[in-house]
C-alpha cells in the first residue's frame, strides 16, 4: 500500500471582491481590533459560494470550501471544474503562491509546480541561460540542471539557438525549451496546470507522454489540471471534479468524468420554445426548437453507433428575403470539433421555417456529441451562434466482436474493407 | 530538545511541508532561503548579462552619472553656496559621496518594488522570496566597483597635482562599510516592499523620500560644517552620515570617524533588517492576493 503525500485537509479560501482602496484599510482596522480583542476574524463569517454568473452583496468569497482529500505516491490525479471552479486557486494553495485562509496541507517530498510555462525566462538572455535560470526557478539546483542540459536541449529540439536570446525564439521553439526545462525536473510531486493548451498537437503529445512516463515509470505523483478532458482520461486514474468552490465528486476518472459532462451538458437532446418572444436568437432570426431524433426500434434502446440519428431544426426568420443558410457542430465530449456541416443558402422569406440533418448510421464513433447551430446571413457572417444548444451520447455496439476496448478515431464510417481472396 | 522545537515536530510528524494559514511570527524560513542559493547567483548573473542589451554606452552609464552629479554638486554646493569641504579636494569630496549614497540608494529603491515588479512570476511558482531583493543588493555591488574604480582614477589624477592618496589599513574597513549600507537599504527596502504590496501609496512615498534623504546625509558637506547648528542632530540621527563620513576619512585622512555614528548604524542595520524580514516572511505568502 504506498503512502499518503499529500494530505489536504478542510482547505478554503476566501477572497474579497472589488478593488482595494480607503474601504479596505476599513476592514483592516476592524480586523486588527477584533484580533487584540481576541476575537475571532468577523470576515470569515460572511461570504457566499463562488457563482460568479450570480450578483451579490457579500463583498467576501469562497474560492474554495472545505476541500479534502489524499494522494498516494505514484498517483496521477486530475482536477477538472468550469472556469472559476476553484482549480487554479487550489494550484496555487498547493504550490505556495498563495495560502488558504482555513485548513491545512501536509506534504511529503519535493513540490514543483508548473502553473505557465516558462516562468521568469529572460527574453535578452540565451536559451542556454535560461535554461540554468528557468531550472532554479522551478527549484533544481546548478548541478542537476547541468546533468539534465543536454536532455532538456534534446527534448525541445533547440541545438541549433542554444546561444541566441530566446527572444529571437518562434513561440513554438520557445515553449518547447520552456517545458523541457519543466518535464526534466525530478521532483517527487509535480503540479501541472492547463499548459497543454500551448503548442502544437504533436507537442502536446510529446508533453502528455512525458507526464505520463513521469507519474507510471518513475512513480512520481502528478496533479493535473486540465480541460482537456481527453488527456486527463488518459494520464490520470482519479479524478477530483470541482464546481464553485466545493468537491462536487471524487472517485475514478472515467465515471467523474462522464457525470461531469453530463451534467455540464446543455438540455439534453430537445430544446423548444413555443413563444418567440422569449427564444433565444435576435432581431433577425430565432430558434423554435432543436431536436436530436434517432431512429430506433422501442423508445427506451440507448442510441449506438449502428443507429441513423436526425437532427430537426426549426427557427423564425424575422427579415423578409434575408438569405439564411444553417451550420451544425459536432463537438466531442473532449470539446474537439469533429466536423461541422451547411445547408445550402436560400432566400428565405418571414416566418417559420424548417431543416433536417441526417447523420447515416455507422458514422459516428461512440462518445458524447455536443451540438451547436449557427444561423448564417448572407452566407457571410453568422447572425445568431447557439452554443452547445443540444447533446446525445452515442454506445458502443460490437456485436460480433471479442474485443472491448475503446475504438479509436473520431468517425467510424463502415468502409468496404474486405478480402480478395 | 527544547520546548517549542519539540511542538514544532510533533506538528510536522514525518511531513516535508504544512501549508497552514499562519505561520509563527519568527518562522523566516532561512533553510529554503539557503537551499535556493543556485537562484541567487543566477539572478545577479541574469542582471549583469540583461541590463545593457541594446544599449550603445553600456556599463559607461555607470561612469556618466556620477561625474554629472559630481559636476552639479561642485556648481551647486561648491561654488554657489560655498560650502567648504574639509580640506578635501571638491571634486574628490562630492564623488566619494555621491558613489557611497549611490549604492544606498539604489539598494533602497530597487528591493523597495519587490513584491509589484516580481508579481507575476511570484503568482506562479514558489521560491523563497528574499532571493530576489538580495540579487539586487548583490548585483549593485558591481555598479558600485565601477564607480569606486572611477574614483580612484580620479584620486590617482590628484596624486599628481598635490594631493596625495592615503593608503592604510583602514582601506580594509570599505568593505564593512559597504555592508553596512547594504544591509540598511534592505531592511529599509523590505519593509516598503511588504507594504506596498497593498497600498501603492508607499511606492509614491519612497521616490521622494529617498531625494529627501539625500539632503540630510553629508553628500554636498561635511558634518564639521554643521558643528554649530542646532540641527546637527538631525544628521546625526540619519544612520547613512557617519558611514559617509567614515569612507572619506579613510580615503582622505580627514574629516571624522565616529566609532559611537558607527556602532548606531549598525545597531540601525540589524533592527531594520530583523524588522523588515518579520513583516517580509508574513507578507510573501499571501500578498498574491491583494498585490
Amino acid at each position: 500500500m504506498p503512502d499518503t503525500v499529500i494530505k489536504v485537509e478542510n482547505i478554503s479560501k476566501q477572497y474579497r471582491l472589488g478593488e482595494v482602496s480607503t474601504g479596505t484599510l476599513m476592514h483592516d482596522v476592524n480586523k486588527w481590533f477584533y484580533k487584540v480583542r481576541g476575537k475571532e476574524n468577523p470576515y470569515l463569517k460572511i461570504g457566499e459560494e463562488n457563482d460568479r454568473t450570480k450578483k451579490t452583496d457579500s463583498e467576501y468569497v469562497w474560492a474554495l470550501r472545505d476541500i479534502n482529500f489524499e494522494v498516494k505516491r505514484g498517483e496521477a490525479l486530475g482536477i477538472i471544474g468550469r472556469n472559476g471552479a476553484g482549480k487554479s486557486t487550489l494550484l496555487k494553495i498547493l504550490s505556495r503562491t498563495t495560502v488558504p485562509t482555513i485548513g491545512s496541507i501536509k506534504i511529503k517530498g519535493r513540490v514543483a509546480s508548473l502553473l505557465e510555462v516558462g516562468t521568469g525566462f529572460h527574453p535578452e538572455l540565451t536559451g542556454r541561460d535560461n535554461i540554468f535560470l528557468n531550472g532554479a526557478i522551478l527549484g533544481m539546483t546548478k548541478r542537476e540542471i547541468k546533468n539534465k542540459f543536454d536532455e532538456i536541449v534534446d527534448f525541445a529540439g533547440v541545438q541549433r539557438y542554444i546561444d541566441t536570446p530566446v527572444k529571437r525564439y518562434s513561440s513554438g521553439m520557445y515553449v518547447r525549451l520552456a517545458f523541457g526545462v519543466a518535464a526534466h525536473l525530478e521532483p517527487e510531486i509535480l503540479i501541472v496546470d492547463e499548459v497543454l493548451a500551448v503548442g502544437d498537437a504533436e507537442f502536446q503529445k510529446k508533453c502528455l507522454g512525458k507526464m505520463k512516463d513521469v507519474s507510471d515509470k518513475q512513480g512520481r505523483t502528478v496533479l493535473f489540471v486540465s480541460h482537456n478532458m481527453t488527456a486527463i482520461k488518459s494520464l490520470c486514474t482519479t479524478v477530483i471534479s470541482l464546481g464553485n468552490g466545493l468537491i462536487t465528486e471524487i472517485g475514478d476518472s472515467n465515471s467523474v468524468i462522464n457525470n461531469y459532462l453530463y451534467n455540464h451538458m446543455n438540455g439534453g437532446m430537445i430544446q423548444s420554445f413555443e413563444n418567440p418572444k422569449i427564444a433565444p436568437g435576435n432581431e433577425v432570426a430565432k430558434l423554435k426548437r432543436i431536436e436530436i431524433r434517432p431512429e430506433l426500434d422501442y423508445p427506451e434502446e440507448p442510441i449506438t453507433v449502428k443507429k441513423k440519428i436526425n437532427i430537426d431544426i426549426e427557427f423564425w426568420n424575422f427579415e423578409s428575403n434575408k438569405t439564411i443558410n444553417l451550420t451544425i457542430f459536432f463537438n466531442n465530449f473532449a470539446g474537439e470539433c469533429v466536423f461541422a456541416n451547411g445547408t445550402v443558402a436560400k432566400i428565405l422569406p418571414i416566418g417559420l421555417h424548417k431543416a433536417t440533418c441526417a447523420i447515416p448510421s455507422n458514422f459516428l464513433n461512440d462518445d458524447t456529441y455536443n451540438i451547436s447551430l449557427m444561423i448564417v446571413g448572407d452566407s457571410s457572417y453568422p447572425i445568431y451562434f447557439f452554443e452547445n444548444i443540444v447533446s446525445f451520447e452515442v454506445n458502443e455496439d460490437r456485436s460480433g466482436s471479442s474485443w472491448h476496448g475503446k475504438w479509436p478515431g473520431y468517425i467510424r464510417p463502415k468502409l468496404d474493407f474486405i478480402f480478395l481472396s | 530538545m527544547p520546548l517549542i522545537e519539540m511542538t514544532k515536530e510533533k506538528i510536522k510528524g514525518n511531513w516535508d511541508l504544512v501549508i497552514t494559514p499562519k505561520s509563527s511570527l519568527f518562522d523566516l524560513n532561512l533553510k529554503d532561503l539557503w537551499r535556493y542559493r543556485d537562484l541567487l547567483v543566477l539572478f545577479v548573473k541574469r542582471d549583469f548579462k540583461a541590463q545593457y542589451k541594446q544599449t550603445i554606452l553600456g556599463p559607461l552609464w555607470h561612469l556618466i552619472q556620477p561625474i554629472l552629479t559630481t559636476a552639479i554638486f561642485l556648481l551647486i554646493f561648491g561654488k554657489i553656496a560655498n560650502i567648504p569641504t574639509d580640506g578635501i579636494q571638491p571634486v574628490l569630496f562630492y564623488m566619494s559621496g555621491i558613489t557611497m549614497w549611490n549604492y544606498f540608494s539604489v539598494c533602497l529603491t530597487s528591493t523597495s518594488n519587490t513584491f509589484v515588479v516580481n508579481a507575476a512570476i511570484f503568482g506562479k511558482v514558489y521560491f523563497p522570496r528574499l532571493i530576489i531583493p538580495l540579487s539586487v543588493v548583490l548585483s549593485n555591488i558591481y555598479r558600485f566597483g565601477i564607480q569606486f574604480g572611477l574614483l580612484l582614477a580620479v584620486m590617482i589624477w590628484y596624486q599628481f597635482h598635490g594631493f596625495p592618496i592615503q593608503i592604510s589599513f583602514l582601506w580594509f574597513f570599505i568593505p564593512l562599510l559597504l555592508v553596512i549600507m547594504a544591509g540598511i537599504g534592505l531592511g529599509l527596502g523590505i519593509i516598503v516592499s511588504s507594504l506596498t504590496t497593498k497600498y501603492r501609496d508607499f511606492t509614491i512615498l519612497m521616490t521622494f523620500i529617498v531625494q529627501l534623504l539625500l539632503y540630510v546625509t553629508p553628500v554636498g558637506y561635511p558634518i564639521s560644517y554643521l558643528a554649530k547648528s542646532k540641527f546637527k542632530f538631525i544628521i546625526e540621527a540619519n544612520p547613512l552620515s557617519s558611514l559617509v563620513e567614515a569612507f572619506r576619512f579613510i580615503l582622505f585622512h580627514k574629516g571624522s570617524i565616529q566609532t559611537g555614528g558607527i556602532l548606531y548604524s549598525i545597531i540601525f542595520m540589524f533592527s531594520s533588517l530583523f524588522i523588515g524580514l518579520l513583516i517580509f516572511s508574513k507578507v510573501e505568502r499571501s500578498f498574491m492576493d491583494t498585490v
